[in-house]
């Protein structure tokens, strides 16, 4: 039953909202006050990237930028709930800390420098082939193939995809950069 | 028991208070007392490092009350087999001659060889198999071990059945009476005295397990890092499994051995992984004397009965999705092209091998290995010596900026000027900027969808490694070198979308499910060929593409489903949910009662019937199938052999091949305890993985002098509100705040016996490292007594380092490497320490006090 908001207070609870806890008690302030998530432009579902129970996530986004992440209740799994991690993970997504340009450290240097994207990757591509060319083992002691670089260390995984997995070993198989590893031995 | 699961696991552990809710009995076997042990109907707090004992003290009390499950036992179990007669176990004596005489047994299997530090196995495997064959057929090289070991996926059988069995499990070589000779001594009461515990918590937790399994009932033990962080790691795990067998509750509703895994994808990086030992699909890397050819390696690799007798069918097709038309039947579809391992290539060794000046390029994508590895300053002096180091992670970690700021500037061991590191650091995207699955800890692959572009220079990691490798492509292109042909041929062509020309991640993921001779997407590892007329990018997961459906991001609401919700997600094999479950019917095929029917034979449809899953098990193979003589593969395995992936369809209570420290769990003391092996001569596990080395000095342990310099257990250990090495949690604003500062936990008697004030800081102190830590005292860490011995617990956070919101001491710069030689895992979970007032010293006084500490404990520096 709507009652008129300029009644006074005690006579719209005892009207309408006996504990005083719906709209009763709420200001015209309150009243006003929306969730974040009704502006947004879409949502979409996805998986919390903290631990390994993969809790579903509801991804908000408005104006092409994330603006809430909230547990997914069709999720089987988590039924829409989040842990701490996974309820802040919109704060990981927009953290102060978070950094967006390549940064590069020269040798003996003592700062970092700004450098483009593409030069990054054009360097560490040459880096790659010249380690890959000076510790390249063709085969062992007693002639049997060996077709491969110790000189170049792989480590991290289990918080990327496993598409992206697929293509890191894919590749570092091919270069013979055999040493991958991630945290699930660690 | 070793899982902390209502803090690691918040949103899982609903599902145990849910069943507590329903009636069913939850206990809480750890260390701590912790937010799980508050849920549980029984904590039962005992010494870290001690989980094989308490277990093997399980096995003792069912094989004593005769609670096993017989009939699931002797049908799908290795219980029946009898075992080589000349194999001796580690309660017969003389099998390690060196040993002086003591009352206590020497503690070794046969085939210890004390030059190589390691085993013959020749004597571990089936009584009828040859030496070669019965051992596992690998390459049984000591310089290998997990999946290349003696053979990981089992040995060659005849028919795929054991040589020698015996139904009755009396004879005296049978497995089961070794399982039972073997764990005789673990009593109760001697198992107490090394846990410390009451013999009546080990008898208690052992009745309720009993009372709860059986064809009616079954029970889960859920564990996660706290039995994994050991140097008997796998042990720990064949200890419960042995439980689990015993009882009946693996491969059924409501069993099961639950890992509990920690990253988003550590599951899925291990299925298709970035691990130096296997290829996706666990299928071992090629080792140099699995050449020359591809048939050799197959031979040398996968027994022939099983579905590991299709490994040059899994083998093919993937060198198959790798170099496309390049692979060809004459060059056995570029088998040569694939590197080969013959060592230990694992982080800890190839940070090892950085150290000796052998290292020239490192990647860290998504790891922090200067907080989150053991001994984290050997981490930083080994980066030091790396030509060059690139980062991919949110915000530079404390391991992107090692060169600058770390413990050893301030006690002015190194000088950034002295470091020639060159660094990349390069933004990753985030979960929310990109497609992909995450593969979850029940091996449930999930898909995520991009919500929007990440900005700036932010990329995801398919992009960055593509584009990496087309940059070197092309400036390897015309190279005549043979060395990078491999490079050249590789298929390498993905279609690309959006504003940064990401490359479709589902166009990876069609690869990896796999094509048939005319292209169309594969719906089952059943279907792949050896004559390269098939690819596959991971055998175990064909199918994930089945008939063009993109399986993981399917997400029917789990209102609309039953509660095996097999519309949500996708799991390898199959889409199986609950692995081997054949075996949740009896060998007839009947469900084993009507309360925990599952999977059952429909003799009128001529096939498995089950309640919502697939069949782990062909689906049409009757539960009275019985295999040619010659039969090969899957073929091999009878209707009433549930555990396909071994040769023989049973489950392994007894190892005889793939694990490298014993076919059957045995109790060692740790690297560092405070306390001897009561049950044998052989102290620690004799196959632990050390490196003795000036920058990883271990402490005195046991008997030794200077022991009672650490005189304290240590233990490191996760909190709720971060997340591993910090560089997803301390960058959170919510999340520093809500745990802002490294701290430890010590118990009431301990504070007063060192003088430590909740509140105020302590400092913890061991042969590595000096840090400081608030201190909470809490008698949620209870002293225990253990062989009459009031013993007492640190434990300590690890997340916290230089860089972030909040920042502090990172307690893996207590730890040493000492690892597990099945898996290359170090011993997080157990060290010694000791424990006093106040800060530590700033500068290189922080040294000195280290330093002094290995003066008294007799440490060379």
């Amino acid at each position: 039953m709507a009652v008129p908001q300029r009644l006074p207070p005690v006579v719209r609870q005892l009207a309408s909202d006996r504990l005083g806890l719906a709209r009763a008690a709420q200001t015209k302030r309150s009243r006003q006050l929306k969730a974040r998530i009704v502006d947004a432009d879409r949502v979409v579902q996805s998986i919390c990237p903290y631990c390994a129970v993969g809790c579903g996530q509801r991804v908000y986004v408005k104006d092409e930028r994330v603006i809430q992440i909230e547990g997914d209740p069709d999720s089987p799994v988590s039924r829409g709930r989040l842990c701490p991690k996974g309820a802040a993970s919109e704060a990981l997504v927009n953290s102060p800390k978070r950094e967006s340009r390549v940064k590069y450290r020269r040798a003996g240097s003592s700062d970092w420098e700004y450098i483009s994207l593409e030069q990054a990757t054009d360097m560490i591509a040459e880096r790659f082939i010249k380690s890959r060319r000076e510790s390249w083992e063709q085969e062992d002691d007693e002639g049997h193939p060996l077709h491969r670089t110790l000189g170049i260390h792989f480590l991290g995984g289990a918080t990327l995809d496993s598409e992206e997995n697929y293509l890191i070993k894919k590749f570092f198989c091919a270069a013979g950069a055999l040493s991958i590893e991630n945290q699930a031995r660690i | 028991m070793g899982s902390n699961m209502a803090e690691q696991h918040p949103v899982g552990f609903q599902w145990v208070l849910e069943a507590k809710e329903r009636g069913a009995k939850f206990i809480h076997v750890d260390p701590r007392f912790t937010r799980t042990s508050a849920m549980a109907d029984l904590h039962v707090p005992i010494r870290a490092g001690t989980d094989i004992a308490f277990l093997g003290g399980i096995v003792n009390y069912i094989l004593e009350h005769d609670a096993w499950f017989e009939d699931y036992v002797r049908h799908y179990t290795n219980a029946p087999v009898i075992i080589k007669r000349e194999f001796h176990d580690t309660e017969d004596q003389g099998s390690y001659a060196d040993v002086p005489p003591d009352l206590r047994p020497a503690g070794l299997f046969s085939g210890w060889n004390p030059d190589d530090l390691a085993y013959n196995v020749d004597t571990w495997g089936y009584a009828g198999t040859s030496v070669e064959l019965g051992a596992g057929k690998s390459e049984q090289q000591a310089d290998v071990s997990g999946e290349q070991a003696h053979g990981a996926h089992g040995m060659e059988l005849e028919h795929g059945e054991p040589p020698e069995l015996d139904n009755t499990m009396r004879d005296h070589h049978c497995v089961l009476q070794l399982v039972r000779r073997h764990f005789a001594r673990y009593t109760p009461e001697v198992v107490a005295g090394i846990c410390g515990c009451s013999p009546d918590h080990l008898i208690a937790v052992a009745q309720a397990l009993c009372e709860n399994s059986g064809r009616e009932r079954t029970s889960a033990i859920a564990y996660s890092v706290g039995w994994t962080h050991h140097t008997i790691s796998v042990q720990n795990i064949r200890a419960a499994s042995i439980v689990q067998l015993l009882l009946g509750n693996i491969g059924r509703p409501g069993g099961g051995l639950l890992a509990l895994r920690g990253h988003a994808n550590i599951q899925g990086s291990t299925d298709i992984p970035t691990l130096y030992n296997i290829l996706p699909g666990y299928i071992p890397m090629p080792h140099p004397v699995s050449h020359p050819t591809l048939d050799h390696f197959v031979e040398l690799n996968g027994p022939s009965t099983g579905a590991w007798g299709n490994l040059k069918s899994y083998m093919v097709s993937l060198m198959k999705a790798w170099w496309g038309e390049a692979a060809t039947p004459e060059n056995d579809f570029c088998f040569d092209h694939l590197p080969c391992i013959n060592g230990d290539h694992s982080h800890y060794a190839m940070m090892m091998r950085a150290l000796d000046g052998g290292l020239k390029g490192m990647f860290c994508v998504g790891q922090n290995p200067t907080v989150g590895s053991a001994n984290t300053k050997l981490m930083r002096l080994a980066l030091a010596k790396v030509d060059w180091l690139v980062i991919r992670d949110f915000q530079p970690t404390e391991t992107a900026t090692f060169w600058k700021d770390s413990p050893e500037h301030d006690s002015g061991e190194v000088r950034t000027e002295d470091i020639q590191t060159e660094v990349f650091f390069l933004p990753c995207a985030a979960h929310t900027e990109k497609d992909g699955c995450f593969t979850n800890t029940q091996r449930l692959l999930q898909w995520h969808e991009q919500a929007c572009e990440p900005k700036d220079d932010c990329r995801s990691d398919l992009h960055w490694v593509y584009y990496l490798g087309k940059a070197i492509r092309e400036k390897l292109r015309g190279s005549e070198d043979p060395a990078d042909r491999a490079i050249l041929e590789l298929t390498w062509d993905y279609p690309v979308k959006g504003a940064h020309r990401e490359p479709d991640a589902e166009a990876v993921l069609r690869e990896i499910n796999g094509t048939g001779p005319d292209g169309n997407l594969l719906a089952s590892y059943e279907e792949l060929k050896d004559d390269g007329s098939t690819t596959c990018g991971s055998w175990i997961h064909c199918g994930i593409y089945g008939d063009g459906v993109n399986k993981p991001a399917r997400k029917r609401p789990r209102s609309e489903q039953n509660w095996i919700a097999q519309e949500w997600g996708w799991s390898w094999p199959k889409d199986v949910r609950i692995l081997y479950n054949r075996a949740s019917a009896d060998p007839a095929g009947r469900p084993w009662s009507e309360r925990k029917r599952y999977v059952w034979w429909d003799p009128d449809q001529g096939q498995w019937a089950s309640l919502g899953d697939s069949p782990d098990f062909p689906g049409d193979k009757s539960p009275d199938f019985v295999p040619d003589s010659d039969a090969k593969a899957l073929e091999a395995i009878s209707g009433d052999k549930p555990f396909i992936l071994h040769p023989d369809g049973r489950a392994w209570m007894y190892a005889p091949s793939g694990i490298v420290d014993g076919p059957l769990p045995t109790h060692y003391e740790p690297q560092e305890s405070p306390f001897k092996n009561v049950l044998y001569r052989q102290q620690k596990n004799p196959t632990r993985q050390l490196f003795s080395r000036p920058e990883n000095p271990y402490n005195p342990s046991g008997s030794d002098p200077g022991a009672d310099v650490f005189p304290f257990v240590l233990s490191t250990y996760r909190l709720t509100e971060h997340h591993t090495a910090g560089g997803m949690s301390r960058s959170v604003p919510y999340l520093a705040e809500l745990a802002p500062e490294m701290f430890c936990e010590v118990s009431p008697a301990l504070a007063q016996e060192r003088g430590l004030t909740h509140g105020d800081w302590a400092t913890i102190v061991t042969a590595r490292a000096a840090i400081e830590a608030r201190v909470l005292v809490t008698q949620r860490i209870k002293p225990l007594t253990v062989h009459g011995r009031t013993t007492h617990l640190v434990g300590v956070p690890f997340h916290w380092g230089g860089v972030g919101i909040v920042t502090g001491d990172s307690g893996n710069e207590l730890l040493s490497v000492a690892l597990d030689n099945n898996a290359h895992i170090a011993e997080y979970k157990v060290a010694t320490c000791d424990i006093r007032p106040g800060r530590r010293p700033r500068g290189r006084g922080r040294l000195e006090l280290v330093e002094e500490y290995r003066r008294r404990a007799g440490i060379a520096s």
